[in-house]
């Protein structure tokens, strides 16, 4: 009786492999061969000589691209792209999350004629990068449609410059980058350590004040030793002109956060908001203590997800910035013309993997998440 | 299960390191001697590449017209990928050649970007027995020729030649508003300040490779001719005194532009000239055609040009042509195609409709406009230097750095600190002695 089940049991097993087999194959040659490749060339030197020819000569280099790309004199535009990627994806998230929510408790309160107003709010997503941005572009010039607003109401044309201000804000000095991270990490600690002492979690707030102190002692006591990064001195910060961007993200994505937190409202059982009205809590109450805590795993996907699409906002970017403004730049179009433009393989091949890891950053927790959560169910 | 995939994925990612040494092979050999000693008709598929859409398409379909016409059996596929400058079919141009796909012909800038990027790579086909064959040497200016040879060959075929350090103006407008036309720097400053008096925007400027191109006029000016060249040649470093005054004369230029540059097309700085609120623009001469053509504009009477400020006798030049990689795979066909952009015919069917002015010397000039005559007389007088925002003096990896440092110069106006950062681009990129 035994025997049969487990040979029953091991003929699916093999069912299931070759049913999987062709795309494993696929996305092992076309995924993760082509991920080893990048990751091989870009410690090689690739691009230095003749990159274009048939039989391109490649040395192997070790780490050398990635040091250049964060100390060296000519690459201050790529850590001010990893800078502008970091505030591209907070605000691209906080944007669309508040307006996406904002947008599904007002539908979730009955709407007449709901389905037409979803559509309205989803249909920029259908939309390409391309498309939106070319619009954007035009409604966001100087003298374009955003800036004639108050004309209309006879004020002043507006100047502000969304998508080519020069203007910089949160500024901070690349040579003291490993305290500007320290005292972020330490920031990090401290908020948590407040959420720690607020549920009266003993071990957790001696853990996190340590974790709290190491941070403190790190950015505050060794990092004015260690000798400054850079040569000179490097500012970066938060450009402006990206806000032109994100006003354009926002717009694109806040529909599909809007869908999701519906299908989540949705999701939760009439009774839980029957009772809790039964229970004196008005519509804010409601929203605000149960059904937003109710949501966290979707918010959780949407974090993912609009993480991840901030990471690959080159069409948006090229379409309504172009290539060459480096005010609203991203790795991911810096990859593009080192690569495709001044012919620098390896280099180019060094951002992509720091772009990747990026992602990965992102996404592994996520499904390390979800695995978890998946597991007792089965 | 799961550890299984793991261990493939890992498996994979090693394949990856792996098939990065895999050698493609060469491919046999071919010459246009061969080519152009068998004699026969040609005939097949012939893939040209460029990037010759838009407002220069016209252009190159009365060139495929004519070209159809003498060789009815060759079968053309017209492969145009748009962005000017080429800005975006110089990437899949890359991406073709490296995935061993190469068009029979394709279009590439004079210069460095041809000898920097292709013929350093061991990629193009030496056209040195096609010049013999068709008396090319006689035709074509000698100053041009060193730009698509080596000491190995020759490596193109020059079909079009454009100037960039032209200052675009209205004349009714400078009537109106009581000012000339600066020949010289202090003069431009002066003048400047006159219009800036009257809420006139001096000089309109677009996106960052505009800034380029502003800054080559003026290192022109700053530098002369000879100091100029020396830049390039790695003989005057880019630390010295006079390369920092270009700098800081640029600096000086950049307070005189409109303040929403970045987002701007060349055509929309231009256009700020032709509204009244801008008085100049500095702009290569397909701004002519852009006037003459689509906006209807006659030169002389509704627009007027003359040498950017401190340029008098120079022509700063970028040229077009169209050369054969290796692995072509009809090179009867593309040898027939490059003869006939560099023909006689072919170029003055072309440049009338382009803008520019024909590469050969005995181009029939009574079919061009009144700014290309005057254009080609200049070609034919001036001392001819090369551009760098059109790959001329520079190879691709100096230019693309450089853009970072004009980036960085915008925002903090540091003449020193970009003279430093310009000689160690120079320096990574090999552009030293």
């Amino acid at each position: 009786m035994n025997i049969s089940k487990g040979k029953k049991k091991n003929k699916e097993k093999l069912y299931s492999l070759l049913i999987l087999l062709p795309s494993i194959l696929l996305v092992g040659i076309f995924v993760y061969g082509f991920v080893g490749n990048t990751i091989w060339t870009s410690l090689t030197d690739w691009g230095e000589g003749a990159g274009l020819a048939l039989n391109p000569i490649k040395n192997f280099v070790g780490l050398k691209n990635y040091k250049t790309l964060f100390f060296s004199f000519t690459q201050s535009g790529f850590r001010q792209d990893l800078v502008n990627t970091i505030f591209y994806t907070l605000l691209l998230l906080f944007g669309t999350l508040f307006l996406g929510l904002f947008l599904a408790i007002m539908l979730d309160r009955k709407v007449k004629k709901e389905g037409i107003y979803r559509t309205i709010f989803l249909y920029p997503m259908a939309l390409s990068f391309i498309v939106s941005g070319t619009i954007w572009r035009w409604l966001l010039a100087p003298s374009g449609g955003v800036n004639q607003i108050p004309t209309w109401f006879g004020g002043k044309q507006n100047q502000f410059l969304w998508i080519s201000s020069q203007k910089q804000i949160l500024q901070f000095n690349w040579q003291n980058i490993w305290q500007v991270l320290g005292v972020i990490g330490l920031i990090f600690c401290v908020i948590v350590l407040l959420i720690n002492i607020k549920r009266e979690d003993k071990r957790k707030i001696i853990i996190w004040s340590c974790v709290s102190g190491i941070f403190a002692l790190f950015a505050f006591v060794i990092c004015p030793l260690i000798p400054p990064v850079l040569k000179s001195e490097e500012k970066h910060g938060l450009n402006l002109a990206i806000i032109g961007i994100i006003i354009a993200g926002v717009w694109q994505y806040s529909g599909y956060a809007m869908a999701l937190y519906l299908a989540g409202l949705r999701g939760l059982s009439g009774s839980i908001k029957e009772s809790a009205k039964l229970d004196g809590a008005n519509e804010a109450v409601y929203y605000f203590k149960i059904a937003i805590p109710n949501l966290k795993p979707i918010t959780l996907s949407a974090v993912v997800i609009m993480a991840h699409i901030s990471l690959k906002m080159f069409d948006l970017i090229y379409a309504m910035a172009g290539a060459d403004n480096g005010f609203t730049g991203h790795p991911s179009v810096r990859m593009y013309l080192t690569t495709f433009r001044a012919n620098k393989f390896a280099l180019g091949a060094a951002m992509a993997v720091i772009l990747f890891f990026l992602a990965a950053c992102f996404i592994i927790p996520y499904m390390v998440n979800s695995h978890r959560s998946r597991r007792p169910m089965r | 299960m799961k550890k299984m995939l793991v261990m493939l994925m890992v498996v994979f990612l090693v394949m990856g390191f792996a098939f990065a040494e895999a050698q493609q092979e060469t491919m046999s050999e071919q010459t246009i001697e061969k080519v152009i000693k068998t004699n026969v008709m040609a005939s097949g598929d012939l893939e040209i590449f460029s990037w010759w859409a838009g407002d220069e398409g016209p252009a190159l379909e009365a060139l495929i017209t004519q070209f159809k016409g003498n060789y009815p059996k060759v079968n053309l596929i017209n492969a145009t990928v748009t962005g000017g400058s080429g800005v975006n079919a110089k990437a899949v141009l890359k991406t073709r050649m490296l995935g061993g796909d190469p068009p029979e012909a394709f279009q590439v800038h004079a210069g460095q970007e041809l000898i920097g990027t292709w013929v350093n790579s061991d990629r193009m086909l030496d056209l040195t027995p096609l010049f013999e064959a068709e008396n090319w040497f006689e035709v074509f200016p000698e100053d041009l020729i060193n730009l698509i040879g080596t000491d190995e060959g020759i490596w193109s075929v020059p079909v079009c030649v454009h100037k960039s350090n032209v200052m675009w103006y209205i004349p009714a407008n400078l009537k109106k508003w009581g000012v000339t036309v600066p020949t010289t720097w202090d003069e431009f400053f002066a003048v400047a300040t006159k219009l800036q008096a009257k809420g006139i925007v001096p000089l309109s400027m677009g996106a960052l490779w505009t800034a380029n191109e502003n800054w080559e006029n003026i290192a022109l000016a700053v530098l002369g001719v000879d100091d100029y060249n020396a830049l390039w040649s790695g003989d005057l470093a880019w630390t010295d005194a006079k390369v920092e005054k270009v700098w800081m004369t640029f600096g000086k230029m950049l307070d005189l532009t409109n303040k929403d540059a970045s987002s701007m097309s060349w055509q929309q700085a231009t256009d700020m000239v032709i509204s009244g609120k801008a008085a100049f623009n500095f702009m290569g001469d397909w701004a002519a055609g852009y006037m003459m053509t689509t906006l209807k504009m006659v030169p002389e009477k509704d627009f007027g040009w003359a040498n950017t400020p401190g340029t008098t006798g120079a022509f700063q030049f970028l040229a077009d042509s169209f050369g054969i990689p290796k692995g072509c795979k009809n090179p009867t066909a593309a040898v027939a195609w490059v003869s006939a952009c560099g023909s006689k015919a072919g170029q003055d069917a072309f440049n009338p409709l382009k803008g520019s002015i024909p590469a050969r010397t005995d181009a029939n000039m009574s079919l061009y406009s009144v700014y290309s005559k005057s254009a080609a007389m200049d070609f034919a007088n001036d001392s001819i230097v090369g551009s760098l925002a059109h790959g001329c003096v520079a190879n691709e990896g100096f230019m693309n750095d450089f853009n970072s440092v004009m980036d960085g110069f915008m925002k903090n106006r540091d003449a020193k600190a970009a003279c430093l950062a310009c000689a160690e681009i120079a320096e990574t990129n090999g552009m030293t002695k």
